[in-house]
This record gives structure tokens, sequence and C-alpha cells, in this order.
């Protein structure tokens, strides 16, 4: 077996794991730190319970990321060394200022939240909860600025002697523009899973009628949250796709199927290419929307992926620069379908917070259907990724070293084999532990809770010896 | 600053992040192996987790910062480290993962099969990693074979040598009684006494195997032809270290005691550092393919960089880290009442 394919999956998987529960950490953090401010501003009981019930979940997610994400730090040395070695100088130093700066204070305070309770002063204790949702959401800057680099690399020289890449401006390794829209763009995307997190459980009880109190002030304060965030998503990515035809034509003329260049450039609804992805077969296309959709003109130039590839192999040589279209193309189409039902359902959501269930409308009948809408934003979220990092294939630093030369020389392909498996199957077990978790406590609302926390719960956590 | 000077620092800075660690991952790794077999139901357990309930997770960042420094310092050493210990990070990662899940998992449902199975992942997973970075820091003072491109050539079975093993066994050991003297000092009743009549027990456990190792020592690494540094009296003062924990066990003062056994862990890691010195990787193949401070490190520019984050942030998360043992100072007491789940 290819190192090269078997650490691709590795890496694949295990970044895809790790970031199905970072989303949630850094929305619902912000979530709850809002709710336990209510609790210590109004003293208001129903705020308390708000605060433990939507905590517990956040706990529960938040070990997940945890321990996913330690196997990232590490894996970039064991599967990707060469890459290590390469980039080491730039690279490394975001992932240690990130361990420093933002690890610590999240796990810290952290279990000064979960234990504190009853012994810091209220004070105290609240600032806890908005350093963990301070320090999750720094851990995504600092993360994102060394994936910035990868993206679109700056600040940096290639030392003729060593081979290797030199940081020699760190304000601009910190400042990458890619970085700061990877930021914003990720960000919000945070704050629409948590709002979509805690409007799908908030409608589940309000059907059933439970707790009606605390789940419509949860819902009306996620439904306004979900809007805000969903908006500026959109303008942030919009945003993206431009910055896409500057720094990487390539990834942008992939999304969009686009074989030839063309001016003014058309967006493709439905493309199929052949199994290969290399081939078209059949599209429909709007004219004009591309073009608008990357310069805000109907008439700007969108270079085609031939055009690319050409300039790329007199750039660079001779050699495949075209990433696997039939994954860029849908994974955008993916988070772009999310996103447009995400923004019918927010504004209903918001709509039924306006009319303040009024009584005839105190049985809304879409209400039902924002549950399995959880599932939405964790689609778009995986598949941005999936975009964002397929399409700067074949490169693993954009322009710099290609991903095949980044892989690790001393591993045996039969212990990545093991490991890709061993990684796999353990964490399905462990996601199947976590749902089950989630659900569980997500269902039985919040008396669980809070008993939980502060006598032994008799049929959820038994005192029985 | 002359590079030299910032590859020193960045050397010295890595070695006290992983003391760090040892010194506060060692007793909740050791609170940790303890649990299945010290709990006698379960408000003793949770009891017993909740003494390490609030640091764990802070702990373990001085792996995960430890690992970041040494990306970022002396990216060949993290390169080669990682890939050639390749299978034997995977078992550790797997341990660190079960376990950082059971801290949240465990108590979350009321079944006693199912809290069983988490008490066994928290022992597994505190074992199993302690083992390995015993075996690891043995292997680093010992060396091991590298190839002149910076790449181990050796495998899984290299590591898992007697000199290696006996350092994982020691390791073990060490973090045994570093947890049960914490628990010492953190619970009440029945639940301390049952951990205080252990200590003996496990003491004698570890002067064997530190001795051994001592001597093991002087005969599998060159510290004694090492002239870089000669750790000298280091050795020796860690073993006057444990022997002291003995008398303070025996006197019944643990906060005395544990002192002691960090003050243990850290002179053990500060000599494999010295032994290692100027060398991160020492390379048996050929004295000559060691990766060293010097042809390992990062530009000066990165590393003055670096070590101006490090002079501001080191200190602000030391003094919240230590503020956060000082709120949970109190002994955990074994009652439903007041347990925090
Ligand atoms: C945009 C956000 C984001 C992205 C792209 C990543 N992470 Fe992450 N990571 C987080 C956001 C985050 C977080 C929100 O801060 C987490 C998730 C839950 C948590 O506990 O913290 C976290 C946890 C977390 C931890 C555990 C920290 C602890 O023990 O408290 C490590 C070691 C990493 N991550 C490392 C990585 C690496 C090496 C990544 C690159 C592939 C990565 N993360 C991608
Ligand atoms: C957490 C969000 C992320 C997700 C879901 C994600 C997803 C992916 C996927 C799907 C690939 C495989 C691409 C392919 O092989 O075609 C990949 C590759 C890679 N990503 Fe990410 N990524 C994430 C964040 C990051 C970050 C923040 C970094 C660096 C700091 C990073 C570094 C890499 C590297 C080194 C590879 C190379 C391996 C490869 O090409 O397969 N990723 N990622
Ligand atoms: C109209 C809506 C959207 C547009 C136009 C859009 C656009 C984009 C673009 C162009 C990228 C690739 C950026 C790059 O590679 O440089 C991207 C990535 C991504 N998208 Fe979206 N997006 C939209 C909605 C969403 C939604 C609703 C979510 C999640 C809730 C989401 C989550 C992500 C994530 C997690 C990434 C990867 C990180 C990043 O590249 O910033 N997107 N998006």
């Amino acid at each position: 077996m290819d190192p090269v394919v078997l650490s691709r999956w590795q890496f694949a998987i295990t970044t895809v794991y790790h970031f199905f529960f970072v989303p949630l950490t850094l929305g619902l953090g912000w979530f709850v730190a809002i709710l336990q401010t209510q609790y210590y501003r109004t003293g208001d009981e129903t705020y308390k319970k708000m605060t433990k019930f939507w905590g517990k979940l956040f706990l529960i997610n938040f070990s997940m990321g945890v321990v996913t994400g330690i196997v990232l730090e590490f894996q970039f040395g064991m599967n990707w060394s060469e890459y290590s070695r390469y980039v080491g100088d730039i690279f490394g130093a975001p992932l240690a200022i990130e361990a420093l700066l933002a690890f610590f204070l999240e796990s810290t305070f952290l279990g000064m939240w979960i234990f504190g309770w009853e012994r810091l002063p209220k004070k105290v204790h609240l600032a806890s909860i908005w350093l963990v949702a301070i320090g999750s959401n720094l851990s995504a800057l600092w993360i994102l600025i060394a994936n910035g680099f990868m993206q679109h690399p700056v600040g940096y020289v290639i030392n003729e002697t060593t081979g290797r890449a030199e940081l020699v401006d760190f304000f601009a390794l910190i400042g990458n523009p890619k970085a700061w829209l990877f930021f914003w763009h990720t960000i919000t995307s945070g704050f629409a899973t948590a709002a979509f997190f805690v409007l799908g459980i908030s409608a589940w009880h309000l059907v059933r009628k439970q707790n009606e109190d605390l789940y419509k002030k949860s819902f009306q304060l996620a439904a306004i949250i979900a809007v805000i965030s969903i908006t500026l998503v959109g303008l942030i990515g919009h945003t993206q796709g431009q910055e896409l035809v500057q720094t990487q034509p390539m990834k942008m003329a992939s999304i969009e199927a686009l074989w030839e260049t063309e001016q003014p450039a058309s967006f493709s609804i439905i493309t199929i290419g052949d199994l290969t992805g290399k081939n078209l077969v059949w599209e429909w296309r709007i004219p004009y929307a591309l073009s608008f959709i990357a310069c805000n003109n109907f008439s700007c130039e969108i270079r085609g992926v031939n055009e690319i590839q050409a300039e790329y192999e007199a750039l660079y040589g001779p050699g495949d620069y075209i990433p696997l279209m039939v994954i860029t193309y849908w994974s955008f189409r993916f988070m772009f379908g999310a996103s447009l039902i995400m923004v019918a359902l927010a504004f209903y959501a918001l709509y039924l917070t306006v009319r303040s269930w009024p009584e005839k409308l105190s049985h809304p009948r879409w209400l039902k259907w924002m549950v399995p809408a959880i599932a939405l934003p964790y689609i778009a979220n995986s598949s941005g990724w999936i975009l964002t990092e397929t399409g700067r294939q074949p490169w693993i630093v954009q322009g710099l070293l290609k991903t095949e030369q980044g892989v690790s020389t001393a591993v045996s392909p039969a212990w990545i084999l093991a490991t890709l498996l061993g990684f796999t199957l353990l964490y399905a077990a462990l996601m199947a532990a976590d749902i089950y978790l989630l659900r569980k406590y997500a269902m039985a609302g919040p008396d669980a809770a809070l008993q939980e926390s502060e006598d032994s719960a008799p049929e959820l956590v038994g005192g029985q010896d | 600053m002359t590079t030299e000077f910032l590859q020193i620092l960045w050397f010295i800075l890595i070695a006290v992040l992983w003391i760090g660690f040892f010194f506060l991952e060692g007793f909740d790794f050791g609170v940790g192996m303890l649990l299945p077999f010290l709990g006698k139901n379960d408000h003793e357990r949770r009891a017993i987790i909740n003494t390490i309930g609030p640091h764990w997770d802070g702990n373990e960042v001085w792996l995960i910062t430890a690992g970041g420094a040494t990306f970022a310092a002396f990216p060949h050493w993290y390169a080669t480290l990682f890939s050639g210990f390749y299978p034997a990070l995977f078992f550790l990662l797997v341990g660190l993962i079960i376990r950082g899940v059971a801290f949240e998992f465990r108590s979350k449902d009321a079944n006693p099969k199912w809290r069983s199975l988490w008490d066994w992942c928290i022992f597994t997973g505190s074992a199993l990693p302690a083992l390995l970075l015993g075996v690891a820091f043995a292997n680093f003072s010992k060396g091991m074979p590298i190839d002149a491109d910076m790449q181990y050539t050796g495998d899984l079975l290299t590591l898992l040598n007697p000199f290696g093993l006996l350092g994982g066994l020691v390791t073990v050991a060490i973090f045994l009684l570093h947890g049960i003297i914490f628990l010492s000092l953190k619970t009440e009743g029945d639940l301390l006494e049952r951990a205080a009549r252990q200590a003996g027990k496990v003491w004698i456990v570890v002067i064997v195997l530190t001795a051994l190792m001592l001597v093991a020592t002087y005969a599998y690494t060159d510290i004694v032809r090492q002239l870089g540094i000669n750790p000298g009296l280091v050795p020796i003062a860690s073993m006057i270290a444990i022997l002291l924990a003995g008398l303070f066990i025996s006197r019944r003062q643990y906060g005395w005691a544990f002192a002691m056994t960090g003050l243990t862990i850290a002179l053990t890691l500060i000599t494999a550092f010295m032994i290692m010195f100027p060398r991160v990787m020492i390379s048996s193949t050929n004295p000559e393919y060691s990766l060293t401070i010097y042809n390992a490190s990062s530009s000066p520019y990165t590393l003055t960089v670096m070590s101006i984050v490090a002079l501001i942030f080191v200190p602000i998360v030391l003094a919240y880290q230590i503020w956060t043992y000082y709120v949970f100072r109190q002994r955990v007491k074994a009652d439903p009442k007041t347990l925090t789940y």
C-alpha cells in the first residue's frame, strides 16, 4: 500500500472527526456563558437550569474534542515528518502558541467551572466559563493561522542551503488574510452549529410541551444567534470565494467545474463528469452568475482548469495540478445547499420567536423539523473543510511542497494501515457512546442535569454502591 | 542573543515542560492506576477521580505544549522522534483518548457495567502511557539507531530493550507512589487509610527499581563518557530524595513525601536531559548522525519570536495553574451529598 494514500486517509478521517466536535464547542461555549451571565445578573433559577442543561451537553461534546485533538497535534510528526522538517520553522510556532495561550486556558478553567459551582465565588465561577469560550476560540485562531500558511504561504523565505522554509516575518504570518477569513467563517459557523443544536433540542421539548419556559427562552436566544450567524457565514464565505480567485484559482475553478476560462463566467447548477472527475459529460449553468459571485460584477474573467494547469506546468514542471473535482465540486454544493435550508429555518425560527408563540401558534407545524435540522451545520462544516483541504491538492503547502513529499519516510505502511484501522474503530466506538449520552441528556431535560451535580440523582447517576 | 544561547534556552524550556508534565500528570496517572483497586464502592471511586478531576486536562496540556514547543524550536527532533516512535505513540494516544473521555463519560450512566468499563479505561489509559513514556525516556538517554538522514531505522522492538523496559517500570512505579501520596493528601477517612497502607509497600518496589536503574544507567548510557555536562551528583540526589520520601511516609508527613517523590521525578528527568545534551536524539548507529540542538533547530528568528511569547505567557499560565491547586486544596469526601459528578 502507498504510505501517502494511507496517511492521507488517516489524516482526513482524524481531522474530520475532530472537527465534528469543534464547531459546537466554539459556539456553545459562548451560549452557556451568556446564560450563566443572565443567571448571575437576575438570580433567576430558570437561567441556572439552562446553564446546567446546555453546559452538560457542552461538556460531553468538549471531552471528545479534547481527545481527538491530541492525535492531530502528534500526527504532523508521525505521518508527515518530512512536511514537519520543511515547514517546522513556521508552522510549529502557531501550534506551540496555541497550546500555551489557548489550551492551558480552556482546559484549566473548564476544570474550575465543572468543579467550582459551590467552591468558587460566583463572579470567578462565571469568569471561568467566559475564559473557556475565549480559550477555545483563541485556539481556533492559532490553528487556522497554521492552516492559513499551508493554503497561502506568507512571511517566509526558502533557505537554499538547508532547503527548508524559514520564517522571516511573524506579523505577516499572523496577519495572513487567508487565516482571518478562515477564522471568521469558522467562528460564525461554530455559532450557527450551536444555534441549530439549541433550536433542535428545544424544539423537541417544546413539541412535547416539557419545560416550556426554559426551552422557549433557549429557542429565542438561539433563533437570534442563528439568523445573525448564518448571514455572516454566507457573507464571509462569499468573500472567501473572491479571495480564492486570487490565491488559489485552481481551487475556485474546480469548485465550479469550470474547464475553460470564461468571461463573463457562468455558475454551475449541475455538472456531471465521468468517474475520473476530469472529463465533462453534461452540465447546466447560469450565465454571469460566477463572475458576480467571484468579483461582484457581471463581467470579470474566471480562469478555467485547463489554463491554470498549463500555467502550473510551466511554473512547477510537469504533473497533475487538478484536485479531485468530484469532491471539491460536490462538497461545495453540500455546504451551499445546507446553508440555503439553514437560512430559511433560521428566519422561520425568528418569526416564531417574534410572534412570541401566541396561543394559536403554540403548536407550530414546522417546529418538529428543527430537530433533524441539527444535522445541517454538521454537513456544511465537514464538507467545507473537505473542500478547503482537497481543493489544495496536490499541494500540502500551496506552491511549495507536494503532499507526497511531506509523508514520513521512517514509518512502514503496515503500521499506518494498522493505526488507520485502529483509530477509525476506536473513534466509531466512542462516537456511539458520545451520541448515546448526548441523546440521553438532551432528552432527559434540565432536572437530570441539575440533580446530577448536586446530589446523586437516583436513576441517572445511581448512588448505589 | 546568539543562536547558540537560544538553542540552549529552548532545550532547557522543553526539558522544563517535560518535567512539569511528569510531575503533574505523574500523580494523576498514579491515581488513575489506583482507581479500580483502592475504590471499594462507587462513591469512593468518584471521590478518587474528583481529586484529579479539575486538574488532569490542564496537566495533559503540558505534554501537548512540550510537543508543540519541540515542533517549533527543533523541527527535526519533532519529525524524527514522532515518525520514529510511531507505533509506541499510537498506543500512547489510544491510552490518552480512552482515559480522557472516561473521566467525562463514566458517571453519565448508572449501569455498573458501564462504570466499570470506563474505570478500566482510566486504569489502562494511565498505566500504558506511563510505561511508554518511561520506555521512551530510557531510550532517549541510551541512544537509538538513526541514519545519516536523521531517520530512525529501528522498530517498536528496538525500543523495548531491557534498559527501555526498566525505564518504563521505574516510571510506572514512581507514578504509582506519587499518586498514592497525592491521594493521602487529598482524601480522608477509610480511603485515606487504605491509600496510606499501600504507600510503604510501593515505596519498597520503587527503591529496588530505581537502584537497578541507577546502575543500569552507568552501564547502558554514555553518562561517564559524556563530556558536555557531567550530571555528577544529580542522579545521586534523586536517589536520596526517594529515600527521604520513605522516611516521610513512615512519619505520615505526606506533604513532604509528595515533595520528595516530585523531586525524584524532576531529578531523574534532569539526569536524562543532561546525558542527552547537547544532543536531542542520540544515534547509536554513528555518533556523527545524532541530532543536536545545533543541527535540529529552527532559525534564530523563530527562536526569538518563541522566546518572547514564552517569556510573557509561561508565567501567566504557571500563576493560574498554581491558583487552581490552591482553590481545590481541601480533601475530597467520599460522600454523595458533596461529590461533584
Ligand atoms: C476551528 C477550530 C479548530 C481546528 C481547525 C482544529 N481545532 Fe483542535 N480544538 C479546537 C479547535 C480547533 C477547540 C475548539 O479549541 C477544541 C475542541 C474541543 C476542545 O476541547 O477544544 C480543540 C481541541 C484540541 C486539542 C486538545 C486540547 C486540550 O487538551 O484541551 C488539541 C491538542 C488540538 N485541538 C489540536 C488540533 C490540531 C493539531 C489541529 C489541526 C489539524 C486542530 N486541533 C484543528
Ligand atoms: C478541523 C478541520 C479540518 C478538517 C475537517 C480537515 C480535513 C482534511 C481533509 C479531508 C484532508 C485530506 C485531503 C486529501 O487528502 O485530499 C486534509 C489534509 C490535510 N490537512 Fe486538514 N482539515 C482540517 C484542518 C486542518 C488544519 C487546521 C491543518 C493544519 C494546521 C490541517 C492540515 C492538513 C494536512 C497537513 C493535510 C495533509 C494530508 C493530506 O493532504 O491528506 N488541516 N485535511
Ligand atoms: C452561502 C454560504 C457559504 C459560502 C458562499 C461559503 C463559501 C466557502 C468557501 C469558498 C470555502 C473555502 C475557503 C477556502 O478554501 O479558502 C468555505 C469553507 C468552509 N465553509 Fe463555507 N460557505 C458557506 C456556508 C457555510 C456554512 C453554512 C457553514 C457551516 C455552518 C460553512 C462551513 C465551512 C467550513 C467549516 C469551511 C472550512 C474552513 C474555511 O475554509 O473557512 N460554510 N466556505
